[in-house]
């Protein structure tokens, strides 16, 4: 490695400048690297694809980069998006509004239970979310029936395959919920009080902020986020599938907010980061597939890039 | 990390509260055991008795070695995928021979808890971030050796593996054989060796167990070779049983282990545990699973939401004793 050969500073320097900008750089070259080598990567219908694609993740990662800002980690999300699977068929007859209020609901619900758990009882948030990452699918699959339902009503599939003056409403989605939570962390009280709570709970508390009110919010949000993007994903699959819906999804959520440079330590919140580490993430996915590689090697590549942007995190502490 | 302090010993209602937390799970089993036998007459039949004690042992093992981790005050997320994985390579290597059949599954899982425990152990890097990647990759390897899950292997008929899965000893189960011997030596490794003492020191605080000159590296990383050899042996013996590698096996084991093993007492903030107490988690919640089977008319999906709450109530109940015993 070149970075052996430099000065103790200069090191420091690197890394700090891979922490802060290197999502960005890792897209940036993903992004080259396809136009120049991938065939038909450059064109509107691909770019439509990966936004619409990486969108759900970006949503629900949002919310997980506010969990993990307060030192916390919300392992049911995948879950919470299975329920609002299976509420949509339940709803879907008085109109995709009332189908999106419901799961919107259920989502807050969720999340204002584990923020409970965790900000009135103490207990760890990676238990007190596993609780409801086990029992959640299983209240979606006694919902549904365990079965899976095909979707009709084409108000609401236009949700997950329409668009709005070109742009695929899932996007757009997507990119005005990243505005306002960049707005939430950067510009209101409740986003001071969530790094404040993340970089050191005890002080928080000692200076008085609405600690357990700020833990509770910021789940409150990850299970909107994670219901939404339920919504949108059972929009876009044209059925309601609380068997697989949302699989897994905690940990891509995790990876994109960790690869965009949240520290899992708390104390600090980076949307924009995320947004490009969801984005990226799919980036990595699609030139693996449209190279001919399998999902397989997708899956370990992904581990790869956990590892690595972690380790280049951990510096930050150590220092 | 907050371990749980020892209660003076004049106060009585702690002393309590200390016995129902190592012991509560032990106190629910023998009373659901108690009432499924009345409230089910086929409960208390020794084939359903025997099914239960085999159902139980997969998980066990696998628990047994998620056991040693979190009293060490870690976490191992990659178990579920490395049981799959290890299934797959059980039957794979049949063809073989028995010691390939058994010895490339321990190698490839314990090589994956070995590199869990080296990053996590050189780097400092989170366990809970570490098993996550691993998660990743091993259920990745996995896919990659069966042409993206297109391809079973079946172990081969005949094969000597077999017996390890549906072979009977006075007509128990072989694999509840080897939990318990497994357990037992666990056991005895976790209290009566200087590794036992390292992994509570570490999980009570580690800084201390630093200060205090114990092997910490070397402890996690054989802590985590550990997890993932046992995670492993739990694949073999789940292939030996099913004659075949089932690829979607193991999909949330991470979290059914980590579940049983916190209903079983340990604290997930390490630092104090029992493997008997995760053998009655276990037990615990392959109950409440033939409990709603018995129960027939409910929906099998219950499974899920109540084993959700119950290690919910469990967490919550262990979160006021230990609280109580602090004021």
């Amino acid at each position: 490695m070149s970075t052996a050969t430099l000065t103790r500073p200069d090191r420091a320097r690197v890394t700090s400048w891979l922490q802060n900008y290197g999502v960005y750089l890792a897209v940036v070259v993903l992004l080259l690297f396809n136009i120049a080598f991938t065939k038909n990567f450059l064109s509107a219908a691909n770019f439509r694809t990966q936004l619409v694609q990486a969108a759900p993740v970006c949503i629900v990662a949002l919310g997980m980069a506010l969990v993990i800002g307060t030192e916390g980690i919300d392992l049911s999300v995948g879950s919470v998006m299975s329920v609002a699977a299976a509420l949509v068929p339940l709803y879907l007859g008085a109109g995709p509004v009332m189908v999106i209020v419901v799961a919107l609901i259920a989502g807050v619900a969720s999340g204002l239970f584990s923020g409970f758990l965790v900000a009135q009882l103490g207990i760890q948030p990676i238990i007190a979310t596993l609780a409801l990452l086990v029992g959640g699918r299983g209240l979606a699959l006694v919902i549904a029936h365990g079965q899976l339902v095909q979707l009709h009503n084409p108000d609401f599939l236009a949700l997950g395959t329409g668009d709005v003056l070109g742009v695929p409403i899932m996007v757009l989605v997507a990119a005005v919920l990243s505005v306002l939570a960049g707005l939430l962390v950067r510009r209101t009280t409740f986003g001071r009080h969530l790094v404040a709570v993340g970089g050191n709970r005890p002080a928080a508390t000692l200076a008085g902020l609405p600690v357990k009110r700020v833990l509770i919010g910021v789940y409150a949000m990850s299970g909107a986020l994670a219901a939404i993007a339920g919504v949108l994903s059972t929009a876009r699959l044209a059925a309601s599938d609380p068997n697989d819906l949302g699989l897994l999804m905690e940990l891509s959520a995790i990876t994109a907010v960790v690869v965009g440079g949240t520290p899992l330590t708390g104390g600090r919140v980076r949307v924009l980061g995320t947004v490009f580490g969801a984005l990226l993430m799919q980036l990595v996915h699609a030139t693996l597939i449209k190279h001919n590689l399998p999902d397989s090697a997708a899956q370990m590549v992904q581990a790869a890039i956990i590892v690595a942007a972690v380790y280049v995190a951990r510096e930050r502490s150590t220092r | 990390m907050i371990a749980t302090t020892a209660a003076p010993p004049s106060e009585r209602g702690a002393a309590f509260a200390a016995v129902l937390q190592r012991q509560g799970a032990a106190v629910v089993l023998v009373l659901g055991v108690a009432a499924a036998w009345f409230a089910f007459p086929r409960f208390g039949s020794a084939d359903n008795l025997r099914d239960l004690a085999l159902q139980s042992s997969f998980l066990a093992v696998i628990a047994l070695g998620m056991t040693f981790v979190i009293i060490s005050g870690g976490i191992d997320l990659s178990v579920g995928s490395v049981y799959a994985l290890g299934g797959v390579l059980a039957a794979y290597g049949s063809r073989y021979g028995l010691v390939v059949a058994i010895l490339l599954p321990l190698v490839v899982c314990g090589l994956i808890g070995f590199v869990n425990g080296l990053l996590i152990a050189r780097t400092k890097m989170a366990p809970f971030i570490v098993t996550l990647a691993s998660l990743l990759f091993a259920r990745g390897l996995l896919l990659a050796l069966t042409n993206e899950g297109a391809t079973t292997y079946k172990v081969e008929p005949g094969s000597a593996l077999l017996w390890l899965g549906q072979g009977k000893i006075f007509g128990i189960g072989v694999p509840v054989y080897l939990a318990l011997v497994l357990f037992g030596l666990g056991g005895l490794l976790l209290r009566r060796t200087r590794f036992g003492q390292s992994v509570f020191a570490l999980g009570g605080a580690e800084q201390s167990a630093l200060l205090m000159g114990l092997p910490v590296a070397r402890t996690k990383i054989t802590l985590y070779t550990l997890s993932g050899t046992l995670a492993g042996f739990a694949g073999v013996l789940t292939a030996a049983y099913l004659q075949s590698g089932v690829t979607v096996l193991g999909v949330g084991t991470e979290l059914d282990a980590i579940s049983v093993v916190v209903i079983g007492g340990t604290l997930l903030t390490g630092g104090a545990g029992t493997v008997i107490g995760t053998l009655v988690g276990v037990l615990l919640k392959t109950l409440i699973q033939n409990v709603i089977n018995q129960v027939g008319t409910l929906d099998s999906n219950y499974q899920t939401v109540v084993s959700g709450a119950f290690l919910l109530v469990v967490v919550v109940i262990q979160r006021l004793l230990a609280r109580s015993r602090r004021s």
